[in-house]
Protein backbone atom coordinates (compact mmCIF):
# COMPACT_ATOMS: atom_id res chain seq x y z
CA UNK A 1 0.00 0.00 0.00
CA UNK A 2 1.52 3.30 -0.98
CA UNK A 3 1.68 6.28 1.36
CA UNK A 4 -0.95 8.21 -0.59
CA UNK A 5 -3.50 5.40 -0.31
CA UNK A 6 -2.78 4.92 3.40
CA UNK A 7 -3.30 8.63 4.07
CA UNK A 8 -6.51 8.56 2.09
CA UNK A 9 -7.74 5.54 4.06
CA UNK A 10 -6.95 7.15 7.42
CA UNK A 11 -8.69 10.39 6.36
CA UNK A 12 -11.73 8.48 5.16
CA UNK A 13 -12.01 6.50 8.41
CA UNK A 14 -11.67 9.56 10.62
CA UNK A 15 -14.12 11.62 8.55
CA UNK A 16 -16.77 8.89 8.42
CA UNK A 17 -16.46 8.30 12.17
CA UNK A 18 -16.89 12.03 12.81
CA UNK A 19 -19.92 12.14 10.51
CA UNK A 20 -21.62 9.15 12.17
CA UNK A 21 -20.83 10.04 15.79
CA UNK A 22 -21.56 13.72 15.18
CA UNK A 23 -24.90 12.98 13.55
CA UNK A 24 -25.87 10.70 16.45
CA UNK A 25 -24.88 13.48 18.82
CA UNK A 26 -27.03 16.00 16.93
CA UNK A 27 -30.08 13.77 17.40
CA UNK A 28 -29.46 12.39 20.87
CA UNK A 29 -27.94 15.25 22.87
CA UNK A 30 -30.23 17.12 25.25
CA UNK A 31 -28.65 20.55 24.79
CA UNK A 32 -29.81 22.19 21.58
CA UNK A 33 -26.72 24.40 21.44
CA UNK A 34 -24.41 21.38 21.43
CA UNK A 35 -26.55 19.80 18.71
CA UNK A 36 -26.21 22.91 16.57
CA UNK A 37 -22.43 23.07 16.94
CA UNK A 38 -22.11 19.33 16.26
CA UNK A 39 -24.19 19.83 13.12
CA UNK A 40 -21.48 22.25 11.95
CA UNK A 41 -18.87 19.55 12.60
CA UNK A 42 -20.88 17.03 10.57
CA UNK A 43 -21.16 19.50 7.65
CA UNK A 44 -17.39 20.09 7.79
CA UNK A 45 -16.65 16.35 7.71
CA UNK A 46 -18.98 15.88 4.74
CA UNK A 47 -16.99 18.63 3.01
CA UNK A 48 -13.86 16.63 3.84
CA UNK A 49 -15.39 13.55 2.20
CA UNK A 50 -16.06 15.62 -0.94
CA UNK A 51 -12.40 16.69 -0.90
CA UNK A 52 -11.35 13.02 -0.76
CA UNK A 53 -13.50 12.46 -3.84
CA UNK A 54 -11.53 15.14 -5.73
CA UNK A 55 -14.54 17.47 -5.74
CA UNK A 56 -12.85 20.53 -4.24
CA UNK A 57 -15.40 23.02 -5.58
CA UNK A 58 -18.32 21.08 -4.10
CA UNK A 59 -16.41 20.83 -0.81
CA UNK A 60 -15.83 24.59 -0.65
CA UNK A 61 -19.45 25.27 -1.60
CA UNK A 62 -20.57 22.87 1.13
CA UNK A 63 -18.49 24.78 3.70
CA UNK A 64 -19.70 28.16 2.44
CA UNK A 65 -23.40 27.31 2.26
CA UNK A 66 -23.96 24.76 5.01
CA UNK A 67 -21.38 25.78 7.61
CA UNK A 68 -21.08 29.47 6.81
CA UNK A 69 -24.73 30.26 6.20
CA UNK A 70 -27.16 27.53 7.32
CA UNK A 71 -25.38 26.51 10.50
CA UNK A 72 -24.52 30.06 11.54
CA UNK A 73 -28.16 31.07 11.10
CA UNK A 74 -29.35 28.06 13.13
CA UNK A 75 -27.00 28.96 16.00
CA UNK A 76 -27.96 32.61 15.64
CA UNK A 77 -31.67 31.76 15.94
CA UNK A 78 -31.05 29.50 18.95
CA UNK A 79 -29.17 32.25 20.75
CA UNK A 80 -31.70 34.96 19.97
CA UNK A 81 -34.63 32.82 21.15
CA UNK A 82 -33.03 32.18 24.50
CA UNK A 83 -36.23 31.71 26.42
CA UNK A 84 -36.17 29.68 29.61
CA UNK A 85 -39.37 27.71 29.40
CA UNK A 86 -40.47 24.58 31.21
CA UNK A 87 -41.59 22.18 28.56
CA UNK A 88 -44.61 20.01 29.29
CA UNK A 89 -43.75 16.32 29.48
CA UNK A 90 -45.19 14.41 26.55
CA UNK A 91 -47.42 11.50 27.61
CA UNK A 92 -46.72 8.93 24.94
CA UNK A 93 -43.01 9.70 24.57
CA UNK A 94 -42.04 6.01 24.44
CA UNK A 95 -44.31 5.06 21.55
CA UNK A 96 -43.21 8.20 19.68
CA UNK A 97 -39.59 7.21 20.09
CA UNK A 98 -40.31 3.70 18.84
CA UNK A 99 -42.14 5.03 15.79
CA UNK A 100 -39.45 7.56 14.85
CA UNK A 101 -36.67 5.00 15.34
CA UNK A 102 -38.46 2.47 13.14
CA UNK A 103 -39.00 5.08 10.40
CA UNK A 104 -35.32 6.00 10.49
CA UNK A 105 -34.28 2.34 10.38
CA UNK A 106 -36.61 1.70 7.43
CA UNK A 107 -35.05 4.60 5.54
CA UNK A 108 -31.59 3.33 6.39
CA UNK A 109 -32.38 -0.19 5.14
CA UNK A 110 -33.81 1.34 1.95
CA UNK A 111 -30.58 3.27 1.39
CA UNK A 112 -28.46 0.19 2.09
CA UNK A 113 -30.56 -1.82 -0.38
CA UNK A 114 -30.08 0.87 -3.05
CA UNK A 115 -26.36 0.81 -2.36
CA UNK A 116 -26.15 -2.97 -2.68
CA UNK A 117 -28.39 -3.49 -5.70
CA UNK A 118 -27.32 -0.55 -7.84
CA UNK A 119 -24.40 -1.13 -10.16
CA UNK A 120 -22.10 1.82 -9.54
CA UNK A 121 -20.49 2.99 -12.74
CA UNK A 122 -17.24 4.29 -11.26
CA UNK A 123 -14.57 5.85 -13.39
CA UNK A 124 -10.99 5.13 -12.45
CA UNK A 125 -9.13 7.81 -10.46
CA UNK A 126 -7.01 8.59 -13.51
CA UNK A 127 -10.11 9.73 -15.39
CA UNK A 128 -11.41 12.06 -12.68
CA UNK A 129 -11.81 15.60 -13.93
CA UNK A 130 -10.52 17.15 -10.68
CA UNK A 131 -10.01 20.90 -11.00
CA UNK A 132 -12.00 21.06 -14.21
CA UNK A 133 -15.14 20.16 -12.27
CA UNK A 134 -15.83 23.86 -11.52
CA UNK A 135 -16.25 24.55 -15.24
CA UNK A 136 -18.38 21.42 -15.73
CA UNK A 137 -20.70 22.38 -12.86
CA UNK A 138 -21.11 25.84 -14.37
CA UNK A 139 -21.91 24.40 -17.79
CA UNK A 140 -24.51 22.04 -16.33
CA UNK A 141 -26.12 24.79 -14.24
CA UNK A 142 -26.65 26.90 -17.35
CA UNK A 143 -27.75 24.15 -19.73
CA UNK A 144 -29.57 20.99 -18.65
CA UNK A 145 -30.04 21.99 -15.00
CA UNK A 146 -31.14 25.55 -15.73
CA UNK A 147 -34.77 25.06 -14.71
CA UNK A 148 -34.11 23.52 -11.25
CA UNK A 149 -31.48 26.20 -10.67
CA UNK A 150 -33.93 29.01 -11.44
CA UNK A 151 -36.78 27.37 -9.51
CA UNK A 152 -34.52 27.23 -6.46
CA UNK A 153 -34.14 31.01 -6.69
CA UNK A 154 -37.93 31.41 -6.72
CA UNK A 155 -38.03 29.30 -3.56
CA UNK A 156 -35.50 31.61 -1.93
CA UNK A 157 -37.55 34.64 -2.97
CA UNK A 158 -40.64 33.15 -1.34
CA UNK A 159 -38.70 32.50 1.86
CA UNK A 160 -37.45 36.06 1.83
CA UNK A 161 -40.92 37.56 1.39
CA UNK A 162 -42.19 35.34 4.19
CA UNK A 163 -39.40 36.52 6.47
CA UNK A 164 -40.17 40.17 5.71
CA UNK A 165 -43.88 39.68 6.44
CA UNK A 166 -43.05 37.96 9.72
CA UNK A 167 -40.48 40.55 10.74
CA UNK A 168 -42.48 43.66 9.80
CA UNK A 169 -45.50 43.17 11.97
CA UNK A 170 -47.05 46.47 10.90
CA UNK A 171 -48.01 44.70 7.66
CA UNK A 172 -50.69 42.75 9.49
CA UNK A 173 -52.65 44.22 12.38
CA UNK A 174 -54.18 40.92 13.44
CA UNK A 175 -52.55 37.68 14.44
CA UNK A 176 -53.42 35.03 11.85
CA UNK A 177 -53.96 32.14 14.25
CA UNK A 178 -55.60 33.83 17.26
CA UNK A 179 -57.27 36.88 15.67
CA UNK A 180 -56.00 39.12 18.46
CA UNK A 181 -54.52 42.54 17.66
CA UNK A 182 -50.77 42.24 17.15
CA UNK A 183 -48.31 43.78 19.59
CA UNK A 184 -46.67 46.52 17.54
CA UNK A 185 -43.80 47.12 19.94
CA UNK A 186 -40.21 46.45 19.05
CA UNK A 187 -39.09 42.86 19.44
CA UNK A 188 -35.95 43.91 21.26
CA UNK A 189 -37.90 45.82 23.90
CA UNK A 190 -37.65 44.24 27.30
CA UNK A 191 -40.92 42.76 28.50
CA UNK A 192 -40.37 44.07 32.02
CA UNK A 193 -39.04 47.46 33.07
CA UNK A 194 -35.28 47.40 33.44
CA UNK A 195 -35.08 49.24 36.76
CA UNK A 196 -37.58 47.51 38.98
CA UNK A 197 -37.01 47.59 42.69
CA UNK A 198 -35.42 44.24 43.29
CA UNK A 199 -35.28 44.21 47.09
CA UNK B 1 4.46 27.87 -15.81
CA UNK B 2 7.31 28.45 -18.20
CA UNK B 3 9.69 30.12 -15.82
CA UNK B 4 10.14 30.96 -12.18
CA UNK B 5 11.83 29.15 -9.35
CA UNK B 6 10.45 25.70 -8.66
CA UNK B 7 11.92 24.98 -5.24
CA UNK B 8 9.89 21.81 -4.76
CA UNK B 9 11.33 20.22 -7.89
CA UNK B 10 14.90 21.17 -7.03
CA UNK B 11 14.49 20.00 -3.42
CA UNK B 12 13.07 16.65 -4.49
CA UNK B 13 15.85 16.17 -7.04
CA UNK B 14 18.38 17.04 -4.32
CA UNK B 15 16.93 14.41 -1.95
CA UNK B 16 16.73 11.83 -4.70
CA UNK B 17 20.46 12.38 -5.10
CA UNK B 18 20.83 10.72 -1.68
CA UNK B 19 18.97 7.66 -2.93
CA UNK B 20 15.56 8.45 -1.40
CA UNK B 21 12.40 7.49 -3.27
CA UNK B 22 10.34 10.32 -4.72
CA UNK B 23 7.50 9.59 -2.29
CA UNK B 24 9.65 10.00 0.80
CA UNK B 25 11.22 13.13 -0.70
CA UNK B 26 7.71 14.50 -1.17
CA UNK B 27 6.79 13.75 2.46
CA UNK B 28 9.94 15.47 3.71
CA UNK B 29 9.11 18.44 1.47
CA UNK B 30 5.45 18.79 2.53
CA UNK B 31 5.80 20.36 5.99
CA UNK B 32 8.52 22.80 4.94
CA UNK B 33 6.40 25.41 3.09
CA UNK B 34 3.68 25.10 5.72
CA UNK B 35 6.13 25.81 8.54
CA UNK B 36 7.67 28.63 6.55
CA UNK B 37 4.29 30.29 5.96
CA UNK B 38 3.27 29.81 9.61
CA UNK B 39 6.49 31.48 10.75
CA UNK B 40 6.00 34.24 8.18
CA UNK B 41 2.45 34.83 9.46
CA UNK B 42 3.55 35.05 13.10
CA UNK B 43 6.47 37.33 12.29
CA UNK B 44 4.05 39.42 10.25
CA UNK B 45 1.81 39.71 13.30
CA UNK B 46 4.72 40.83 15.47
CA UNK B 47 5.65 43.50 12.93
CA UNK B 48 2.03 44.63 12.63
CA UNK B 49 1.60 44.89 16.41
CA UNK B 50 4.74 46.99 16.63
CA UNK B 51 3.53 49.17 13.73
CA UNK B 52 0.14 49.55 15.39
CA UNK B 53 1.74 50.73 18.62
CA UNK B 54 4.13 53.12 16.92
CA UNK B 55 1.67 54.56 14.40
CA UNK B 56 -1.07 55.01 17.00
CA UNK B 57 1.48 56.78 19.19
CA UNK B 58 2.44 59.05 16.31
CA UNK B 59 -1.23 59.75 15.54
CA UNK B 60 -1.81 60.76 19.15
CA UNK B 61 1.50 62.63 19.50
CA UNK B 62 2.97 60.15 21.95
CA UNK B 63 6.29 58.31 21.70
CA UNK B 64 5.00 54.76 22.04
CA UNK B 65 7.09 51.80 23.16
CA UNK B 66 10.79 52.59 23.29
CA UNK B 67 12.51 50.66 26.08
CA UNK B 68 12.15 47.09 24.77
CA UNK B 69 14.82 46.99 22.09
CA UNK B 70 15.68 49.81 19.71
CA UNK B 71 12.52 51.86 19.05
CA UNK B 72 10.60 49.24 21.05
CA UNK B 73 10.82 46.56 18.36
CA UNK B 74 10.85 43.84 21.02
CA UNK B 75 7.60 45.11 22.60
CA UNK B 76 5.32 42.65 20.68
CA UNK B 77 7.54 39.74 21.78
CA UNK B 78 7.24 40.94 25.37
CA UNK B 79 3.45 41.13 24.92
CA UNK B 80 3.39 37.61 23.52
CA UNK B 81 5.53 36.21 26.35
CA UNK B 82 3.30 37.89 28.92
CA UNK B 83 0.21 36.25 27.41
CA UNK B 84 2.02 32.92 27.21
CA UNK B 85 2.82 32.71 30.92
CA UNK B 86 -0.48 34.13 32.18
CA UNK B 87 -2.86 31.89 34.06
CA UNK B 88 -5.49 30.26 31.89
CA UNK B 89 -8.81 31.08 33.56
CA UNK B 90 -12.09 29.40 32.70
CA UNK B 91 -14.98 31.14 34.51
CA UNK B 92 -16.85 28.91 36.96
CA UNK B 93 -20.18 29.06 35.16
CA UNK B 94 -18.73 28.93 31.66
CA UNK B 95 -18.99 25.95 29.34
CA UNK B 96 -15.45 24.53 29.40
CA UNK B 97 -15.43 22.62 26.10
CA UNK B 98 -17.01 25.33 23.95
CA UNK B 99 -14.97 27.99 25.78
CA UNK B 100 -11.76 26.25 24.66
CA UNK B 101 -12.93 25.30 21.17
CA UNK B 102 -14.08 28.85 20.30
CA UNK B 103 -10.68 30.55 19.91
CA UNK B 104 -9.30 27.53 18.03
CA UNK B 105 -12.18 27.69 15.54
CA UNK B 106 -11.46 31.38 15.03
CA UNK B 107 -7.75 30.94 14.42
CA UNK B 108 -7.53 27.73 12.35
CA UNK B 109 -9.52 28.86 9.25
CA UNK B 110 -7.49 32.08 9.08
CA UNK B 111 -4.21 30.16 9.08
CA UNK B 112 -5.57 27.60 6.58
CA UNK B 113 -6.38 30.45 4.20
CA UNK B 114 -2.65 31.17 3.84
CA UNK B 115 -2.62 28.05 1.66
CA UNK B 116 -3.54 30.14 -1.36
CA UNK B 117 -1.40 33.26 -0.84
CA UNK B 118 1.23 33.35 -3.61
CA UNK B 119 4.53 35.16 -3.20
CA UNK B 120 5.69 34.19 -6.68
CA UNK B 121 4.89 31.91 -9.61
CA UNK B 122 5.69 28.77 -7.62
CA UNK B 123 6.07 30.33 -4.18
CA UNK B 124 2.85 29.23 -2.56
CA UNK B 125 1.88 26.16 -0.55
CA UNK B 126 -0.61 24.82 -3.04
CA UNK B 127 -1.96 26.20 -6.28
CA UNK B 128 -5.43 24.73 -5.71
CA UNK B 129 -7.85 25.20 -8.57
CA UNK B 130 -10.58 26.73 -6.41
CA UNK B 131 -8.05 29.25 -5.03
CA UNK B 132 -9.82 32.39 -3.89
CA UNK B 133 -13.11 30.53 -3.38
CA UNK B 134 -11.37 28.45 -0.71
CA UNK B 135 -10.62 31.64 1.22
CA UNK B 136 -14.24 32.84 0.96
CA UNK B 137 -15.46 29.45 2.20
CA UNK B 138 -12.95 29.26 5.04
CA UNK B 139 -13.62 32.78 6.25
CA UNK B 140 -17.28 31.87 6.65
CA UNK B 141 -16.38 29.37 9.41
CA UNK B 142 -15.10 32.09 11.71
CA UNK B 143 -18.51 33.39 12.94
CA UNK B 144 -19.22 29.94 14.40
CA UNK B 145 -16.14 30.22 16.58
CA UNK B 146 -17.16 33.73 17.64
CA UNK B 147 -20.72 32.65 18.48
CA UNK B 148 -19.31 29.66 20.34
CA UNK B 149 -17.00 31.69 22.54
CA UNK B 150 -19.68 34.33 23.05
CA UNK B 151 -22.16 31.70 24.21
CA UNK B 152 -19.72 29.65 26.28
CA UNK B 153 -18.51 32.64 28.32
CA UNK B 154 -21.95 32.86 29.98
CA UNK B 155 -21.76 36.63 30.02
CA UNK B 156 -24.25 38.96 28.35
CA UNK B 157 -21.56 41.22 26.92
CA UNK B 158 -19.84 38.21 25.38
CA UNK B 159 -23.07 36.89 23.90
CA UNK B 160 -23.95 40.29 22.44
CA UNK B 161 -20.46 40.60 21.01
CA UNK B 162 -20.66 37.15 19.45
CA UNK B 163 -24.07 37.87 17.92
CA UNK B 164 -22.85 41.18 16.55
CA UNK B 165 -19.76 39.53 15.08
CA UNK B 166 -21.82 36.87 13.35
CA UNK B 167 -24.34 39.38 11.97
CA UNK B 168 -21.53 41.60 10.73
CA UNK B 169 -19.57 38.90 8.98
CA UNK B 170 -22.68 37.39 7.37
CA UNK B 171 -23.73 40.73 5.91
CA UNK B 172 -20.28 41.73 4.66
CA UNK B 173 -19.44 38.34 3.17
CA UNK B 174 -21.89 38.86 0.30
CA UNK B 175 -20.49 42.10 -1.20
CA UNK B 176 -17.00 40.69 -0.58
CA UNK B 177 -17.75 37.55 -2.58
CA UNK B 178 -19.48 39.57 -5.32
CA UNK B 179 -16.49 41.86 -5.81
CA UNK B 180 -14.18 38.81 -5.93
CA UNK B 181 -16.55 37.35 -8.51
CA UNK B 182 -16.00 40.34 -10.81
CA UNK B 183 -12.24 39.67 -10.70
CA UNK B 184 -12.80 35.96 -11.36
CA UNK B 185 -14.96 36.91 -14.33
CA UNK B 186 -12.08 38.88 -15.81
CA UNK B 187 -9.51 36.15 -15.08
CA UNK B 188 -11.54 33.10 -16.16
CA UNK B 189 -10.00 31.30 -13.21
CA UNK B 190 -10.34 31.05 -9.44
CA UNK B 191 -6.65 30.38 -8.90
CA UNK B 192 -4.72 33.19 -7.21
CA UNK B 193 -1.69 32.54 -9.44
CA UNK B 194 -3.81 33.03 -12.56
CA UNK B 195 -5.32 36.20 -11.09
CA UNK B 196 -1.85 37.70 -10.61
CA UNK B 197 -0.62 36.52 -14.02
CA UNK B 198 -3.61 38.16 -15.67
CA UNK B 199 -2.43 41.51 -14.23
CA UNK B 200 1.23 41.12 -15.17
CA UNK B 201 0.96 42.25 -18.82
CA UNK B 202 2.00 45.89 -18.60
CA UNK B 203 3.22 46.40 -15.05
CA UNK B 204 1.35 48.95 -12.99
CA UNK B 205 -0.97 49.86 -15.88
CA UNK B 206 -2.53 46.40 -16.06
CA UNK B 207 -3.31 46.08 -12.36
CA UNK B 208 -6.92 45.32 -11.57
CA UNK B 209 -7.34 48.49 -9.51
CA UNK B 210 -7.72 50.51 -12.73
CA UNK B 211 -10.29 48.12 -14.17
CA UNK B 212 -12.12 47.47 -10.90
CA UNK B 213 -11.97 50.71 -8.87
CA UNK B 214 -15.42 50.16 -7.37
CA UNK B 215 -14.66 46.53 -6.61
CA UNK B 216 -11.42 47.56 -4.93
CA UNK B 217 -13.14 49.97 -2.56
CA UNK B 218 -15.99 47.56 -1.80
CA UNK B 219 -13.52 44.74 -1.17
CA UNK B 220 -11.38 46.88 1.14
CA UNK B 221 -14.37 48.06 3.19
CA UNK B 222 -15.67 44.50 3.49
CA UNK B 223 -12.24 43.14 4.36
CA UNK B 224 -11.94 45.69 7.18
CA UNK B 225 -15.39 44.72 8.39
CA UNK B 226 -14.52 41.02 8.29
CA UNK B 227 -11.38 41.73 10.32
CA UNK B 228 -13.47 43.71 12.83
CA UNK B 229 -11.15 46.68 12.61
CA UNK B 230 -12.30 50.14 13.52
CA UNK B 231 -14.54 51.75 12.11
CA UNK B 232 -16.26 48.34 12.16
CA UNK B 233 -15.13 46.94 15.50
CA UNK B 234 -18.64 46.76 16.98
CA UNK B 235 -18.27 43.16 18.22
CA UNK B 236 -15.65 44.30 20.71
CA UNK B 237 -16.70 47.91 21.21
CA UNK B 238 -15.03 48.51 24.54
CA UNK B 239 -17.26 51.39 25.68
CA UNK B 240 -20.43 49.33 25.29
CA UNK B 241 -19.48 45.67 25.55
CA UNK B 242 -16.26 45.62 27.66
CA UNK B 243 -14.49 43.56 24.98
CA UNK B 244 -17.31 41.65 23.31
CA UNK B 245 -16.75 37.94 22.98
CA UNK B 246 -13.21 38.30 24.38
CA UNK B 247 -14.39 39.63 27.75
CA UNK B 248 -13.87 36.45 29.77
CA UNK B 249 -10.72 35.27 28.04
CA UNK B 250 -7.23 35.45 29.50
CA UNK B 251 -3.80 34.08 28.77
CA UNK B 252 -3.17 31.96 25.71
CA UNK B 253 -6.83 31.74 24.67
CA UNK B 254 -6.99 35.52 24.48
CA UNK B 255 -3.70 35.41 22.58
CA UNK B 256 -5.34 33.12 20.02
CA UNK B 257 -8.04 35.75 19.36
CA UNK B 258 -5.38 38.43 19.20
CA UNK B 259 -3.23 36.42 16.78
CA UNK B 260 -6.28 35.50 14.73
CA UNK B 261 -7.38 39.09 14.24
CA UNK B 262 -3.91 40.29 13.24
CA UNK B 263 -3.22 37.32 10.95
CA UNK B 264 -6.59 38.00 9.36
CA UNK B 265 -5.66 41.65 8.84
CA UNK B 266 -2.38 40.74 7.12
CA UNK B 267 -4.16 38.07 5.07
CA UNK B 268 -6.76 40.58 3.92
CA UNK B 269 -4.06 43.07 2.99
CA UNK B 270 -2.21 40.35 1.05
CA UNK B 271 -5.39 39.36 -0.77
CA UNK B 272 -6.20 42.96 -1.69
CA UNK B 273 -2.71 43.27 -3.14
CA UNK B 274 -3.12 39.96 -5.01
CA UNK B 275 -6.57 40.74 -6.37
CA UNK B 276 -6.16 44.41 -7.19
CA UNK B 277 -2.53 45.50 -6.96
CA UNK B 278 -0.78 42.95 -9.13
CA UNK B 279 0.40 40.56 -6.39
CA UNK B 280 4.11 39.88 -6.76
CA UNK B 281 4.37 42.00 -9.91
CA UNK B 282 6.86 44.84 -10.04
CA UNK B 283 5.37 48.16 -11.32
CA UNK B 284 7.59 47.75 -14.40
CA UNK B 285 7.42 44.21 -15.87
CA UNK B 286 10.52 42.17 -15.02
CA UNK B 287 10.60 40.82 -18.58
CA UNK B 288 11.17 44.36 -19.86
CA UNK B 289 14.05 44.91 -17.44
CA UNK B 290 15.61 41.59 -18.47
CA UNK B 291 15.28 42.50 -22.13
CA UNK B 292 16.78 45.92 -21.44
CA UNK B 293 19.77 44.29 -19.75
CA UNK B 294 20.01 41.73 -22.57
CA UNK B 295 19.63 38.81 -20.18
CA UNK B 296 17.61 35.66 -20.94
CA UNK B 297 14.55 35.37 -18.68
CA UNK B 298 15.47 31.78 -17.77
CA UNK B 299 18.96 32.58 -16.47
CA UNK B 300 19.38 31.42 -12.83
CA UNK B 301 20.43 34.89 -11.71
CA UNK B 302 17.32 36.48 -13.21
CA UNK B 303 15.12 33.80 -11.67
CA UNK B 304 16.43 34.40 -8.15
CA UNK B 305 16.17 38.15 -8.75
CA UNK B 306 12.55 37.84 -9.96
CA UNK B 307 11.58 35.65 -7.03
CA UNK B 308 13.09 37.98 -4.43
CA UNK B 309 11.51 41.03 -6.10
CA UNK B 310 8.20 39.15 -6.05
CA UNK B 311 8.38 38.46 -2.32
CA UNK B 312 9.47 42.01 -1.54
CA UNK B 313 6.72 43.52 -3.70
CA UNK B 314 3.98 41.33 -2.16
CA UNK B 315 5.04 42.20 1.37
CA UNK B 316 5.53 45.86 0.53
CA UNK B 317 2.04 46.21 -0.97
CA UNK B 318 0.48 44.28 1.90
CA UNK B 319 2.15 46.44 4.54
CA UNK B 320 1.17 49.60 2.72
CA UNK B 321 -2.45 48.44 3.10
CA UNK B 322 -1.85 47.45 6.74
CA UNK B 323 -0.50 50.98 7.31
CA UNK B 324 -3.70 52.46 5.84
CA UNK B 325 -5.78 50.14 8.03
CA UNK B 326 -3.91 51.25 11.16
CA UNK B 327 -4.27 54.92 10.24
CA UNK B 328 -8.00 54.36 9.69
CA UNK B 329 -8.30 52.66 13.07
CA UNK B 330 -6.77 55.58 14.95
CA UNK B 331 -8.48 58.39 13.06
CA UNK B 332 -12.08 57.29 12.42
CA UNK B 333 -14.95 56.92 14.88
CA UNK B 334 -16.91 53.72 15.20
CA UNK B 335 -20.16 53.31 13.22
CA UNK B 336 -23.40 52.36 14.95
CA UNK B 337 -24.87 48.90 14.42
CA UNK B 338 -27.74 50.23 12.27
CA UNK B 339 -25.31 52.29 10.18
CA UNK B 340 -23.13 49.21 9.77
CA UNK B 341 -25.99 47.05 8.53
CA UNK B 342 -27.34 49.86 6.32
CA UNK B 343 -23.93 50.28 4.72
CA UNK B 344 -23.63 46.56 4.13
CA UNK B 345 -27.07 45.76 2.79
CA UNK B 346 -28.32 48.99 1.24
CA UNK B 347 -25.12 50.40 -0.20
CA UNK B 348 -22.33 47.84 -0.69
CA UNK B 349 -24.56 44.98 -1.85
CA UNK B 350 -26.34 46.88 -4.69
CA UNK B 351 -23.07 48.56 -5.72
CA UNK B 352 -21.17 45.29 -5.90
CA UNK B 353 -24.04 43.68 -7.83
CA UNK B 354 -24.01 46.56 -10.33
CA UNK B 355 -20.22 46.29 -10.52
CA UNK B 356 -20.51 42.61 -11.39
CA UNK B 357 -23.10 43.33 -14.07
CA UNK B 358 -21.05 46.15 -15.60
CA UNK B 359 -17.92 44.00 -15.55
CA UNK B 360 -19.75 41.24 -17.39
CA UNK B 361 -21.00 43.76 -19.97
CA UNK B 362 -17.56 45.32 -20.43
CA UNK B 363 -16.04 41.87 -20.78
CA UNK B 364 -18.37 41.18 -23.70
CA UNK B 365 -17.81 44.63 -25.23
CA UNK B 366 -14.01 44.93 -24.79
CA UNK B 367 -12.66 41.40 -24.41
CA UNK B 368 -9.05 42.53 -24.91
CA UNK B 369 -9.15 44.78 -21.82
CA UNK B 370 -11.45 42.83 -19.54
CA UNK B 371 -10.26 39.29 -20.23
CA UNK B 372 -11.72 37.25 -23.05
Amino acid sequence: MSIAITTQFICFTVLSLVVIIGALGVVLLESIVYSAFLLGGVFMSVAGLYLLLNASFVAAAQVLVYVGAVNVLIIFAIMLVNKKEDLKPINDIKSRRVISTSICLTLLSLLIRVDLTNVWNLSSPQNSIGEESTIRIGEHLFSDYLLPFEVASVLLLMAMIGAIVLARRDVMSKDISTGLPVDQELIEKSSEPLLTNKN
Amino acid sequence: MEYGLDLEYSFNEFLKGFGLSSEIAHIIWLPLPMLLVLVAAVVGVLVTVWLERKISAAAQQRIGPEYAGALGVLQPIADGLKLLVKEDIIPAKADGILFTAGPILVLVPVILSWLIVPFGQNLLISNVGIGIFLWIALSSIQPIGLLMSGYASNNKYSLLGGLRAAAQSISYEIPLALSVLAIVLMTNSLSTVDIVNQQSGAGILSWNIWRQPVGFIVFWICALAECERLPFDLPEAEEELVAGYQTEYAGMKFALFYLGSYINLILSALLVSILYLGGWGFPIPVELIAKFLNLPINAPFIQVFTASIGIVMTILKAYLLVFIAILLRWTTPRVRIDQLLDLGWKFLLPISLANLLITAGLKLAFPQFFGG
